[in-house]
């Protein structure tokens, strides 16, 4: 019997498994042996702690760090961090990065012809208010193509780099958009079995947040793994 | 309440647009106190080829065997120049490679001391999920007392455990699948 309050593992089916046939590059980068479950320690339920220092005023704008204006669609991506049992998840990193409007990356392994934009590098991060509230200006980026299986196209995507309060909440994910057409024919999407659970990678159009004449909005919130009560001393 | 967990999704292939920015491979900042080691090593794939696209991120305590971070309640001194995180990507030829002291003794479950020991993230195209393990040193008699390396088959202990090649250089390699040309599959953790 550990005395830590321990993170709770995630339900069946809602997580993908390390092998997913159809993304190919899992099949010699995915563990053949099962996890060995560990009681999790003082090393597992502490983690790095971020100071607002790590982050300076801008760097959650994509668009103004160049000296014009990158082409596409601006967009506000905000939401909340919270944990499963509903709590924020207040003044936490948040990292992340995309692809520019035309689905390139300013990246050197990245070939695809499409062109990059000299306004646009595609990375930004902020912290979490005490709210748990984030939020993102960017711009959409585009659909990617690569070279998993025959035509194979990554719907539009932002990933996501979260930390957590604990090593054990590390998380990184990339958020979708709604409607997008690629979706059903996406592998790193559909390697989550549970439904609801790849859905709530999509993100919602978010009219309130939308800013006239200036930027449409999405919402994403997302959700880290929520901890048990402490036990009772005995 | 009761929420799910956001699926995770891989770093994909250009990781380092976004999390190069907060690269650590030095942990050691001002007057901090301990042994200083080199933590090295490579990443292999099941065909026993490099990783030369992936991410380790290392996170321990310091030498006292206290953690950076508000959990760790109990009264040991708290190093500033030492925040117990450590993140780089894997180079050309699959390498990492962090400068930082060796930690301290931390308790585990039921209270009894674990091994020196650091926690490890492993990312990567083709990693659906970061993979969770742990590096522990060749030249601790504590390792034979270690709670969690007792949940560890015998026969699969020597992946978690880098050995001393040199004057403080640990050596310590990931294989993420076992492969034909000898390469024990690294222990991963369900944490």
């Amino acid at each position: 019997m550990s005395e830590i309050a321990q993170y709770r593992r995630p339900y069946w089916d809602t997580q993908p498994e390390y092998l997913c046939e159809s993304y190919a590059s899992t099949q010699k980068r995915s563990p053949s042996k099962p996890l060995i479950l560990l009681p999790q320690t003082l090393s597992e339920v502490t983690g790095p702690v971020f100071g607002h220092d790590t982050v300076k005023l801008g760097d959650n704008d994509l668009t103004h760090h160049h000296a014009g204006e990158p082409i596409g669609e601006r967009i506000i991506v905000s939401g909340r961090v919270l944990d499963e049992n509903g709590q924020p998840v207040r003044n936490q990193l948040i990292e992340a990065w995309q692809a520019n409007a035309a689905g390139r990356y300013l990246h050197k392994n990245d070939q695809h012809d499409a062109p990059l934009d000299p306004n646009f590098t595609g990375n930004g991060r902020t912290m979490t208010d005490s709210e748990g509230r984030y939020e993102f200006l960017t711009i959409k980026p585009g659909a990617y193509p690569w070279r998993n299986h025959h035509n194979a196209w990554r719907p539009a995507h932002i990933h996501f780099s979260l930390f957590g309060n604990a090593f054990a909440t590390r998380l990184v994910t990339q958020m979708y958009f709604p409607g997008d057409p690629l979706l059903p024919f996406d592998p790193i999407f559909n390697c989550t079995a549970d439904e609801k659970s790849r859905n709530r990678l999509i993100s919602s159009f978010d009219w309130e947040k939308t800013s006239p004449e200036y930027a449409l909005a999405y919402r994403f919130d997302i959700v880290l793994r929520g901890r048990d009560a402490t036990p009772m001393e005995k | 309440m009761s929420l799910q967990m956001t699926a995770s999704q891989t770093v994909g292939p250009y990781l380092h647009i976004g999390l190069d920015g907060l690269n650590t491979d030095n942990l050691v900042g001002e007057g901090v106190t301990g042994e200083r080691i080199v933590l090295q090593g490579r990443v292999f794939d099941g065909n026993g080829k490099i990783v030369p696209d992936g991410m380790i991120e290392i996170w321990q305590a310091n030498a006292h065997g206290k953690y950076a971070h508000p959990d760790d309640t109990r009264e040991l001194p708290v190093e500033a120049g030492f925040k117990g995180f450590g993140r780089i990507s894997t180079d050309a030829e699959g390498g990492f490679r962090f400068t930082t002291i060796k930690p301290g003794r931390v308790p585990g479950p039921g209270g009894a001391l674990q091994a020196p020991h650091i926690v490890v993230s492993v990312f990567a195209r083709g990693l659906t999920k970061r993979l969770a393990t742990r590096v522990y040193f060749a030249d601790e008699a504590s390792n034979a007392d270690d709670p969690i390396l007792k949940l560890v088959p015998a026969e699969r202990r020597a992946t978690l455990i880098a050995k001393r090649t040199g004057d403080g250089v640990y050596e310590w390699n990931v294989a993420i699948q076992g492969d034909s040309s000898g390469n024990d599959e690294t222990v991963f953790f369900d944490v």
